[in-house]
């Protein structure tokens, strides 16, 4: 499903400032895998997800995405194989647009013809999905999403990443900026969704428990390097403790992400 | 009487240009300074075909499609070249006066005894009776169409996408639109329509000149303000109604202040002045009523 070889990916090469932000990595993802990525901060998560979603191109290396080469396409036709939810929830949605109309936009990806956009059959459809979450949406079809909260927002977001079933579902931290009981809430939508539409998924995320409870596979980055891989089989023996151990053996402190493990 | 129906056929037929403005500054939130050479341009072409014995009509047609060519390259300055929004335009509006030049061959084409739409669509009127309104008849028709058809489109997915673009770009990028696609047809519907007005007004006024689409821009963004604050709500409907009552409101004041501004001191070469404070005073309001509502809410204890 997703393959990338050598991956690398450095800003402001050739000066003083250069910087790594992901150092040759390797990695290949079957149909169907959930990974979860942990690292602290600067640690390339997100570069990472920039570099499939094809919102930066890679200083080296090559990424394959459904057996097609993604190295070089821009971000709008990456778009086509790739649903994504950004850490703001703000950052997956129009406000200034109606539920229903953001539901549009993620119907069919980037092929936007001159049909009227939302008609009865598409609010039909789209109360079924909405009804599917569970937080009371599909009866505000016609609010502006600025009215929603940001667990609903967020919410709305995950659907349209995942309406079109895209080849491969990125979330960056998705619940990071949520409270406590929104981003609980985000993660079973999330869940349910991915595991219905069965989607292969990259989750990168702060949260340790939250990287050990979800998806069959974890990786952890440190400094654009992946220094643990956790596969099927071992990470359900996985935990919080071991993890730490991991940390510590590869002689890595960082209280930030322990603080917000503990929490 | 003659006064309102001069207000009423200046205000539809500068508000076809206000809905261009409204298309790049609220729908795309991208402020296109191309106007003020789209205009003339659109005005420029219509004229010196008329008078060259083309079909006012193709002549027209052809005027929107150079403001329509001009808003494309000020959308590829923008998106291909990189340069700021504001600047693109500058530079757009900037060479258009002498590319405006070079169609007219002089700074002044005056359009009497020429055939114009205008004329032609009087001749269809006047057996019924109604000659003399024929130009207002003739206006809101059009701008009714255009409304309605762009109401439609802002509806339909492109439109929805087009939208988006100026809501979040980054989310509609995800979604697998070329942002850089839908700002050059934004800019290019948003210029053609300025054109089209421009092109309108030359025939309305039985001229083109080189000078004409001076702050035209100003004008378009006070009929804009001036809606908004008359309709707040968003439903791009309600927008563009609001424009289009914004855009008579501001050829009315701008005609009181010119018939009986006089009395006052005013001189027609004010008009600029003048209008750029209506803007000035429209921007402002929102902010000051904001604060006065809060000192009212503080001094009652709120």
């Amino acid at each position: 499903m997703l393959k990338v070889n050598n991956l690398t990916k450095k800003f402001f090469p050739g000066t003083p400032n250069e910087l790594t932000a992901v150092d040759d990595l390797d990695l290949e993802m079957t149909d169907g895998d959930f990974l979860t990525v942990i690292g602290s901060n600067g640690a390339g998560k997100t570069t990472f997800l920039n570099l499939i979603a094809g919102t930066m191109t890679p200083t080296r290396g090559r990424i394959f995405l459904d057996g097609q080469e993604v190295t070089q396409v821009p971000e709008y036709e990456c778009a086509e194989l790739v649903g994504r939810v950004f850490q703001e929830p703000g950052r997956g949605t129009a406000s200034g647009m109606t539920v229903a109309q953001n539901l549009v936009l993620a119907l069919n990806k980037g092929h936007k013809s001159l049909r009227i956009g939302v008609n009865r059959e598409r609010r039909e459809f789209f109360k079924e999905e909405l009804g599917k979450l569970g937080l009371g949406l599909e009866n505000r079809l016609d609010e502006k999403v600025v009215h929603l909260s940001g667990g609903q927002r967020q919410a709305l977001a995950v659907l349209m990443a995942t309406l079109t079933m895209p080849k491969i579902l990125l979330l960056d931290e998705h619940t990071a900026s949520l409270d406590p009981k929104n981003a609980k809430k985000i993660l079973e939508v999330t869940k349910k969704l991915v595991s219905e539409k069965e989607l292969t998924t990259i989750m990168v995320t702060h949260d340790m428990n939250q990287a050990i409870d979800l998806g069959n596979r974890l990786i952890m980055l440190h400094r654009g390097s992946m220094i643990c891989d956790v596969e099927d089989g071992q990470k359900e023996e996985l935990t919080v403790d071991k993890l730490i151990e991991l940390f510590s053996e590869k002689d890595i402190v960082d209280d930030e992400l322990l603080l917000t493990t503990r929490q | 009487m003659s006064l309102l129906i001069d207000a009423l056929e200046q205000g539809m037929v500068y508000g076809i240009m206000a809905l261009g403005v409204l298309i790049t500054f609220r729908v795309l939130d991208f402020p296109d300074l191309t106007v003020d050479g789209s205009f003339t341009m659109g005005a420029g072409i219509t004229a010196a075909l008329i008078v060259g014995g083309w079909n006012p009509v193709v002549a027209l047609l052809l005027g929107v499609a150079g403001g329509m060519v001009a808003g494309i390259f000020t959308g590829l300055l923008s998106t291909k070249l990189n340069i700021l929004n504001l600047l693109a335009g500058i530079l757009t509006m900037t060479l258009l006066y002498s590319v405006n030049l070079r169609i007219m061959g002089r700074p002044n084409i005056p359009l009497l005894g020429q055939s114009t739409v205008l004329d032609q669509f009087r001749s269809l009127l006047t057996p019924i009776g109604l000659g003399d309104y024929s130009d207002l008849v003739f206006f809101g028709l059009v701008l009714i169409f255009l409304k309605f058809l762009l109401d439609l489109f802002f509806n339909t997915e492109l439109g929805l996408a087009l939208r988006a673009t100026g809501d979040n770009e980054q989310m509609i990028l995800s979604q697998g639109v070329n942002t850089d696609t839908m700002k050059i047809l934004g800019l290019a519907i948003s210029n053609g329509l300025v054109a089209f007005s421009g092109g309108l007004v030359a025939q309305y006024t039985g001229f083109a000149d080189v000078g004409m689409g001076i702050g035209m821009i100003i004008a378009g963004l006070a009929s804009v303000i001036v809606g908004e604050t008359l309709l707040p709500t968003k439903s791009f409907i309600w927008v563009s109604t609001g424009v289009i009552a914004g855009s008579i409101i501001y050829r009315t004041a701008i005609m009181l202040a010119l018939r009986y501004g006089y009395n006052f001191g005013f001189k027609a070469s004010d008009l600029k002045l003048i209008t750029a404070l209506i803007v000035i005073v429209a921007l402002a309001t929102p902010q000051v009523r904001e604060k006065l509502n809060l000192k009212l809410g503080e001094s009652v204890g709120i």
